[in-house]
């Protein structure tokens, strides 16, 4: 299609376009009479419409359209926002994000929006939502089509020109004409009856269509859907003066229309689409009327779009300058020549203000992700039986790009999880003295170099003891080890593998399943979790994590002649330690670390380095956390702090022990990247 | 595969004196040997990883791979960069020579024996002037199970 170049703007706007729809509607639902809102929705939906109509998404704009003409009712005080319709509503938004997503993975956006639009046609015209397009309703109906209407079936842009036309002081009549029996040329006939039509006023259908009309495909009767402003009386007359003519039936459209949507909406499965088809292509020039009516709105603003793989792209070629920018710095010091320091040290730091650069257009607001949830609380509290009032803080704070793609999930998680889970049902909150609406608090800040998002709630908090019996009986701590946790520590264990796969977790009055799940994505990303409870009170679940993944400050250490790489974010501070004060406890090296035992790790002996054993006096330590917990890593050297490029070590090698990426160093040398978390439990 | 087309272009490499075809389709790249950083905690054969002009590639040293004595690198050990599907490897063998045209009808069935390598790894053998070359089968050689039961045992701690 000639289109492909528009259809990547095409689908962004859209999506954009539709999450504006989803928030506004739930406005919309707390605010009925809010104006504003309800402008929102319909330019919202008129630009939707106009686009998918351009680019020939057809069932993207009937069903657009639909809404659009709902909205207008409800903007011209027709029709009052009620719950039920706002569910319709939501429910054609869900549809119109499935055929946009259709479309960006190269279908056609075509879905089955049949029943929707006749819901909301129902709606249009203020009649009872009926919940689901009862089947039974079919027998009655389908009986009352055949003597209403010729017309059942008129497609948005018909329905449109007719709802103008009326606007405009024209009528529309429902014109049945009847030819004499004995008529020899019936599509002669016909031809001249739509002749005089034509003098009057527009033919905006026929039943039978005009193809068949043309083949005399028909018995003896047809029926025109006109918009004239002449009288009924006179139109009769004028297509009287055609010979051969029995009869002519004249009638006000409008007065059917009604009878037929009803009728319309109920048979939606039953009809005939090939000839609502066929009506749509004959009316063809119609549509193209309509559709040069749209106008697009411009939204002006100083911002470009920029395609997310350019972005990679030129994170990678500055990636590249990082490494030579290593290498550049270890010459120059090698050389110590003034004016070449000199340059160096300037190229660094304007690298380093490009880099900022860079990193900041990655950095996308955690809004995108944020967006989702408002609608998901409003159905899952509807689900589940409860009142929940969902606080958002902070959507506006910034994340890289890699690590928005990523976080969308565990926080889906998190939040049925705390509506699950934590929040009780109102007759519970209110039992315990608690208001009967639950509150549910979505927070995200930066803090230093990163980011937190805290998902807090006041409901049941997590059972302590429950947990313990828990992860005793499923072997994930000894009843020993239990009694001498803090709270945090047991919190922890509801995210430990052992205790999810478990089945039926869910009857601790705690959390749910598949948390170990949140916790790898969120420490595959570098970050952390934690969870703080007060029975009773609620919880609070803190996921910390870094501002970008991809260019990362690292301490390099020599362990024999290998480098490493140790991840800043995850280093206390090193520190040299005499070997007269390394303890043993359990038969493994630990340290008095400022009060702490803190467990040694040999890298050398956990990573095999192929050495002649050495004694040394002195031990090289980098002190390590991971949450609470610390160890020391007994390296040989301490070579410097670094920035450095993450790189994969390659799909061969698959997940390697403690080993999280690879870097290039400034002489071109790999250095591997310690992921410190695996010497951690 | 290849094998349909009259001629099944290779790369011929030597391995303890012997010669095998590598399909020049899947090779990126001939290097020589350059500063490999070991990988701890993988299989034995798994030497470690290069810079490979800023990608960082797995290098794979194939006689370990199939279970010959190790020797010294020498001027003529080279590095194949091989990129089949999604993975980009590098295997070091004892000599790469140049690309050679193996005429179908000199492409027979492994036999049964071959002698110095398993013959799991060998897909058809090919006689050509009085030289026989084995034709490798990189889907196995690559082959993640194997590679799996050769990794050591986790961490302990």
């Amino acid at each position: 299609m000639e289109n492909n170049e528009y259809l990547e703007v095409f689908i962004e706007e859209s999506k954009e376009h539709i999450q504006s729809l989803n928030d506004q509607l739930l406005i919309l639902e707390n605010e009925p009479a809010n104006m504003d809102t309800i402008g929102e929705i319909f330019r919202s939906a008129h630009t939707l419409k106009g686009m998918a109509a351009t680019m020939g998404f057809q069932d993207l704009a009937d069903l657009t359209h639909k809404m659009e003409n709902v909205l207008d009712a409800v903007r011209n005080h027709h029709v009052n926002i009620t719950s039920p319709i706002i569910d319709v509503l939501f429910q054609a938004v869900d549809q119109l994000e499935g055929m946009v997503f259709d479309i960006a993975e190269g279908g056609n956006g075509a879905a089955d929006v049949k029943e929707l639009v006749h819901t909301l046609q129902a709606i249009e015209q203020n009649q009872e939502v009926i919940e689901a397009i009862p089947a039974n309703a079919h027998a009655t109906v389908e009986t009352a089509l055949n003597q209403a209407s010729a017309f059942a079936q008129l497609d948005q842009f018909e329905l449109a020109i007719l709802d103008q036309s009326s606007e405009n002081g024209f009528q529309n009549l429902q014109v049945t004409i009847k030819l004499n029996e004995h008529c020899l040329l019936k599509a002669a006939r016909v031809y001249m009856v739509f002749e005089v039509l034509e003098q009057i006023g527009e033919v905006i259908k026929s039943n039978p269509t005009v193809q068949e009309l043309e083949e005399e495909n028909f018995d003896l009767t047809f029926h025109v859907l006109l918009v004239t402003k002449d009288t009924a009386d006179l139109v009769k007359q004028k297509i009287l003066k055609v010979s051969e003519i029995e009869e002519v039936i004249t009638e006000s459209f409008s007065s059917v229309q009604e009878q037929a949507d009803q009728a319309d909406s109920a048979s939606g499965e039953n009809a005939d689409r090939q000839e609502a088809n066929e009506s749509l292509s004959s009316k063809q020039d119609k549509q193209q009327e309509v559709n040069q009516k749209k106008k697009t709105s411009g939204v002006s603003n100083k911002t470009i779009r920029v395609n997310i793989d350019r972005l990679d792209g030129l994170m990678n070629l500055f990636e590249e300058l990082v490494i030579d920018r290593g290498r550049l710095e270890q010459i120059s010091a090698n050389l110590k020549h003034a004016e070449l320091q000199e340059t160096v040290e300037r190229m660094t730091r304007i690298s380093g203000d490009l880099q900022n650069i860079i990193l900041n257009m990655r950095m996308v607001p955690i809004e995108q992700v944020f967006n989702r949830f408002p609608r998901m609380v409003r159905q899952l509290s509807k689900d589940l039986g409860k009142q929940i009032n969902l606080e958002i803080i902070g959507a506006e704070t910034e994340l890289d790009r890699t690590v928005i793609d990523e976080i969308g999930d565990p926080l889906v998680h998190l939040i049925r999880n705390a509506l699950d889970h934590g929040v009780e049902t109102p007759a519970v909150r209110k039992q315990n003295g608690k208001n009967e609406e639950g509150q549910l608090l979505l927070k995200a800040y930066h803090s230093g170099n990163h980011v937190f998002i805290e998902i807090s709630d006041d409901g049941a908090g997590i059972n302590r003891d429950k947990v313990i019996k828990k992860a005793v009986s499923n072997q994930v701590i000894t009843e020993e080890e239990a009694s001498h946790l803090t709270d945090k520590q047991v919190y922890q264990l509801i995210m430990s593998s052992g205790f999810s796969t478990a089945d039926k977790i869910s009857d601790v009055s705690g959390r749910g399943v598949g948390l170990d799940v949140v916790k790898n994505t969120i420490e595959s990303l570098g970050g952390t979790i934690t969870i703080e409870s007060e029975e009773g009170k609620g919880s609070l679940f803190s996921i910390q994590l870094p501002l970008t993944l991809s260019i990362i400050p690292v301490l390099l250490v020599e362990v024999v002649r290998e480098k490493y790489a140790v991840p800043l974010s995850s280093i206390i501070e090193t520190a040299i330690i005499n070997k007269v004060d390394i303890l043993n406890a359990h038969n493994k090296q630990v340290i008095d670390f400022r009060g702490k035992v803190v467990p040694l790790i040999n890298l050398k002996q956990i990573f095999e380095v192929p050495a002649e054993e050495e004694e040394e006096t002195f031990y090289s330590v980098v002190i390590i956390r991971k949450g609470d917990k610390m160890a020391g890593l007994i390296v040989d050297r301490f070579i410097g702090q670094q920035e450095v490029v993450l790189k994969s070590l390659g799909e061969y090698l698959g997940d390697v022990f403690a080993i999280s990426g690879a870097t290039i160093l400034g002489d071109g040398q790999v250095a591997l990247i310690i992921d410190t978390n695996s010497f951690i439990n | 595969m290849k094998e349909e087309t009259s001629n099944y272009k290779s790369i011929i490499i030597e391995l303890e004196k012997e010669e095998y075809a590598i399909p020049v389709d899947v090779v990126g790249a001939i290097e020589r040997i350059q500063h490999i950083t070991r990988v701890p905690r993988t299989a034995s054969f798994v030497k470690g990883v290069i810079n490979l002009r800023g990608v960082v590639t797995p290098i794979i040293d194939l006689r370990e791979r199939f279970g010959m004595e190790s020797v010294a690198y020498t001027e003529s050990t080279r590095i194949i960069i091989v990129h089949m599907g999604q993975f980009n490897v590098g295997f070091i063998v004892d000599a790469a020579y140049d690309v050679l045209d193996i005429p179908e009808e000199s492409i027979e069935p492994a036999p049964q024996v071959i002698g110095t390598v398993d013959a799991d790894y060998i897909k058809s053998v090919a006689k050509v002037d009085k030289r026989l070359i084995l034709m490798l089968d990189l889907e196995k050689v690559l082959s993640h199970e194997s590679y799996q039961a050769a990794k050591s045992t986790e961490f302990e701690g």
